[in-house]
C-alpha cells in the first residue's frame, strides 16, 4: 500500500502541473483587465507603472514558471518561517492578490475557519443524518418512511441553496425570527452567551448545506444497504442466529459502507471550496466568497491559487478514497 | 398432507416403521411459502407464487433425507423455511419438539445453535469483510459464554474438523478455493454443535472432485457427530450416495417420499420415474439402452399452478381424475409416501 501511494503521488505531480497551466492559460485568455476598476483620472504613464507592479507586462511563459516558483517554493518557506521562527524566505516576493496588496495565503488563512465551521459542519451534519435515513429506507424499503425519504431526497437534490437559503431566511429569519439573517463574522466565541449566539447564526447555513448532502448520501447508502441485504451472507448471519440488529448494522452496513464512504471523502474537497453561493445568501466571508468577489475584481493571482487549491485537494482527497477502499475493503490489494 | 384417515390407515406400519428409525427430529405439515408478487403504482399485491405449497415430512433423527426436484421445484426454499429463514405463510415445523414455524423470533433465534444450514454459494454466503476466525466465532459470540481463549480452541478445532489449515484463521474468505470456502461454511455451521444441519445443494457450486471431497466430509462428521441433514440437490447420483430416504418435489409440492433403495429400484411417481430416467449410468453398455422418458412442455408456473394434479400436464401418465382432482399425499406402501391418484386404490 506504501508503494501504491507513493507511486500515485509521484504520479500526481505532472497531473497537478497540468492543471496549474490550464488555469494559468484560461484565466489568461479570459477577458478583463486588473486595473479596470482604478479611477480614469489616472495619468496613463501612472497606470503603466502600477502594471509593471503587477509584473502583467512580462512574457507569460516568465507569469507562469514565477507563480509555481512562489506557490511550491516561497509559500511552503513561509510557513516553515512562522511555524518555527526562521527566516528563510525573508526578501522574497509572495503570491499577492492585485486587490489588497496582501499575500494571497495571508487571507486565505483568514477565510478558511468560517468555510471550515460553516460548510465542513454542514458537511458532517449532513452525512450523519443521511445514514440514519438510508438504512432505514433501505431496511424497510417502500414503506412509507421509504417513500417518504425519497420524495424528500429528490426535492433536496432538486432545490438549489439559492432558493432553499432565501426560503428559511424569509420563514425563519423574517417570520419568525429565531435566527439572525446575516451571519456575523466579527463574533467572538468567549463565553455561553456568544456560544449560542454562534450555535443561532450557523444554523441556518448549515442547514441549507446539510439538505444537499443528506440528500445525496442517504441515496447512495440506500442502493448500497438494498445490494447487500439481499446477499447470501447476509442469511447466513440470521441463519447463525444474529440479533436484527447485529445483521444490519456489523454484516450489512459496514459492507454497505465501502462505496459510501469514498463518496464521502471524494465530497471533502468541495468543502474548503466553500460554498460560494450560500456564502453569499447568509453573508459569511468564507472561501467560496473570497473567490467569487476575486473573479469579479480580476483579481487573477487569487484565484490562479484558490483554483489550484482547489484542484491539490481533489486530487489528494481521490487518492484517499482509493486508499480507503483498499483499507475497508479485504479484497482490494494494491500491492 | 397426512390426513387423519390415512394416518389410521397407514398408522401401524408407520409405528412398525419408526421403531427402527429412531424419534423424529424434524416434522413438518402443511408448510406453505407463497411470496406477493405486486404490480401497479401503489404495489398491489396481485397474487402469490407457490414456492412451496402444503408440505408434510418427518425427519428422524440420525438420518439423511435426500430432497431433489427440478431447479425452481421450491427445494431451497423448503430448506430455508424449514429453517425459519423465512416467515412461512403457513404450517407448522417442528424441530427437536420446538414449534418454529409461528414462533417467536426471540424463541427461533435461541433455537439457531441446534439447527444450521450449509449454503449453495460458498463464495456468496460469507461476509466477504470477516475473516475465517470471526466468521466462526461470530456464532460464538452470540450464543455461548465461552472465554476468549476457548474461543479459539473451538475455532480451531473446527477448522481441524473440516480439513482446513490453523494457519488460514485470519484469511479472508476470497483468498480460499471454492471446496475451502464449503469448508468453512460447513465449519461455521457446526461452531454451535447442531442437530439438525440444511445442507442446501452444498456441492452444486464445486467441481466434481471437490464434490466428493465435501460429500465424504458431510458424511464423515455426520458419523461423527450424530447429525441429521436434509440433503437438497439436484444431482440424483449424489443423492443415492448419501440419503437413507429420499423427497422428489415437483412444483412446490412432494411427489413422492420413499427410502432409497426402494425409491431408486421402483420409482411410484411418474415424475420420480422420468427424473430418476435421466441420469445416466457409467457402464457403456447399459447406458445405451437406457430408455428416457422425455417429458413434455415446461413446468407451468408456480403463481398460476394447473388445477387439479401440479403434474398433469406433464404427466405420460395422465388420467382425466388427474386434472380435476388434487390427489392426496399419502403412504401407499409401508414407508412410502406418493401424491398420484395412480395409487389412489391400493390404500382405499
Amino acid at each position: 500500500m506504501l508503494n501504491y501511494t507513493i507511486r500515485r503521488l509521484i504520479l500526481a505531480i505532472p497531473t497537478l502541473l497540468f492543471i496549474s497551466l490550464i488555469i494559468f492559460a484560461l484565466l489568461k485568455l479570459a477577458p478583463g483587465n486588473p486595473l479596470g476598476d482604478l479611477p480614469l483620472t489616472i495619468p496613463p504613464e501612472v497606470r503603466a507603472k502600477m502594471r509593471e507592479a503587477l509584473g502583467v507586462n512580462k512574457p507569460l511563459l516568465v507569469q507562469y514558471i514565477l507563480w509555481l516558483k512562489e506557490f511550491f517554493w516561497v509559500e511552503p518557506l513561509h510557513l516553515f518561517d512562522v511555524l518555527f521562527g526562521t527566516h528563510f524566505s525573508d526578501g522574497m516576493q509572495r503570491i499577492i492578490s492585485w486587490q489588497t496588496r496582501s499575500p494571497v495565503f495571508d487571507i486565505i488563512a483568514q477565510r478558511i475557519p468560517q468555510t471550515l465551521w460553516v460548510v465542513g459542519l454542514a458537511y458532517v451534519v449532513g452525512v450523519l443524518i443521511a445514514l440514519p435515513i438510508g438504512i432505514l429506507s433501505a431496511y424497510r424499503q417502500y414503506s412509507v418512511f421509504d417513500q417518504v425519504g425519497t420524495f424528500a431526497s429528490m426535492l433536496g437534490l432538486a432545490v438549489p441553496p439559492f432558493f432553499s437559503g432565501v426560503l428559511v431566511i424569509l420563514v425563519f429569519s423574517v417570520y419568525l425570527g429565531w435566527f439572525p439573517a446575516i451571519y456575523d463574522t466579527n463574533l467572538q466565541v468567549n463565553d455561553w452567551h456568544s456560544f449560542v449566539e454562534q450555535l443561532r447564526q450557523m444554523v441556518m447555513p448549515v442547514l441549507v448545506l446539510a439538505i444537499q448532502t443528506t440528500s445525496q448520501i442517504s441515496r447512495y447508502l440506500r442502493s448500497s444497504m438494498l445490494d447487500n441485504l439481499s446477499q447470501d451472507y447476509v442469511r447466513t448471519a440470521r441463519a447463525k442466529g444474529m440479533t436484527e440488529w447485529v445483521v444490519v448494522m456489523t454484516h450489512v452496513l459496514r459492507n454497505s459502507m465501502i462505496p459510501v464512504i469514498t463518496v464521502i471523502a471524494l465530497g471533502v474537497p468541495a468543502i474548503f471550496g466553500g460554498a460560494i453561493v450560500t456564502e453569499q445568501i447568509f453573508l459569511v466571508n468564507g472561501i467560496g466568497q473570497l473567490l467569487i468577489s476575486a473573479i469579479y475584481s480580476n483579481d487573477l493571482p487569487m484565484v490562479q491559487t484558490l483554483t489550484f487549491i482547489f484542484a491539490v485537494l481533489i486530487v489528494v482527497f481521490n487518492l484517499i478514497a482509493d486508499l480507503l477502499y483498499g483499507v475497508l475493503d479485504p479484497r482490494i490489494r494494491y500491492d | 398432507m397426512l390426513d387423519g384417515d390415512d394416518h389410521q390407515d397407514g398408522g401401524e406400519v408407520l409405528v412398525h416403521h419408526e421403531v427402527h428409525r429412531g424419534r423424529k427430529l424434524v416434522e413438518v405439515r402443511g408448510l406453505k411459502m407463497y411470496f406477493p408478487i405486486t404490480a401497479g403504482v401503489l404495489r398491489r399485491k396481485v397474487g402469490d407464487v407457490k414456492a412451496v405449497d402444503n408440505l408434510s415430512f418427518d425427519i428422524y433423527e440420525g438420518e439423511t433425507l435426500g430432497l431433489v426436484g427440478e431447479s425452481g421445484c421450491g427445494k431451497s426454499t423448503t430448506g430455508r423455511a424449514v429453517l425459519r429463514l423465512y416467515d412461512v405463510t403457513d404450517g407448522m415445523v417442528k424441530i427437536d419438539g420446538q414449534e418454529i414455524a409461528k414462533a417467536d423470533a426471540g424463541i427461533v433465534r435461541k433455537m439457531r445453535p441446534t439447527m444450521q444450514m450449509v449454503f449453495q454459494d460458498p463464495q456468496a454466503s460469507l461476509n466477504p469483510r470477516m475473516t475465517v476466525a470471526s466468521i466462526i466465532r461470530e456464532p460464538l459470540d452470540e450464543h455461548t459464554k465461552l472465554s476468549k481463549k476457548e474461543k479459539l480452541d473451538r475455532i480451531y478445532e473446527l477448522m481441524d474438523a473440516v480439513g482446513l489449515n490453523r494457519r488460514f484463521a485470519n484469511r479472508y474468505p476470497h483468498e480460499f478455493s471454492g471446496g475451502q470456502r464449503q469448508r468453512i461454511g460447513i465449519a461455521r455451521a457446526l461452531a454451535l454443535n447442531p442437530k439438525f444441519i440444511v445442507c442446501d445443494e452444498p456441492i452444486a457450486a464445486l467441481d466434481v472432485s471437490i464434490q466428493a471431497q465435501v460429500v465424504n466430509l458431510l458424511e464423515e462428521l455426520q458419523d461423527r457427530l450424530g447429525l441429521t441433514y436434509l440433503f437438497i440437490s439436484h444431482d440424483l447420483s449424489m443423492v443415492r450416495h448419501i440419503a437413507d430416504r429420499v423427497a422428489v418435489m415437483y412444483l412446490g409440492q412432494m411427489a413422492e417420499l420413499a427410502p432409497r433403495d426402494a425409491l431408486y429400484e421402483e420409482p411410484l411417481h411418474p415424475y420420480t420415474e422420468a427424473l430418476l430416467s435421466a441420469v445416466p449410468d457409467p457402464d457403456p453398455a447399459t447406458e445405451t439402452r437406457r430408455e428416457r422418458i422425455i417429458l413434455r412442455g415446461d413446468v407451468p408456473s408456480p403463481a398460476n399452478p394447473p388445477k387439479g394434479c401440479n403434474f398433469c400436464t406433464r404427466c405420460p401418465k395422465v388420467m382425466d381424475v388427474c386434472k380435476d382432482v388434487e390427489p392426496e399425499f399419502r403412504q401407499v406402501r409401508p414407508g412410502r409416501f406418493v401424491a398420484c391418484h395412480l395409487y389412489g386404490e391400493t390404500t382405499r
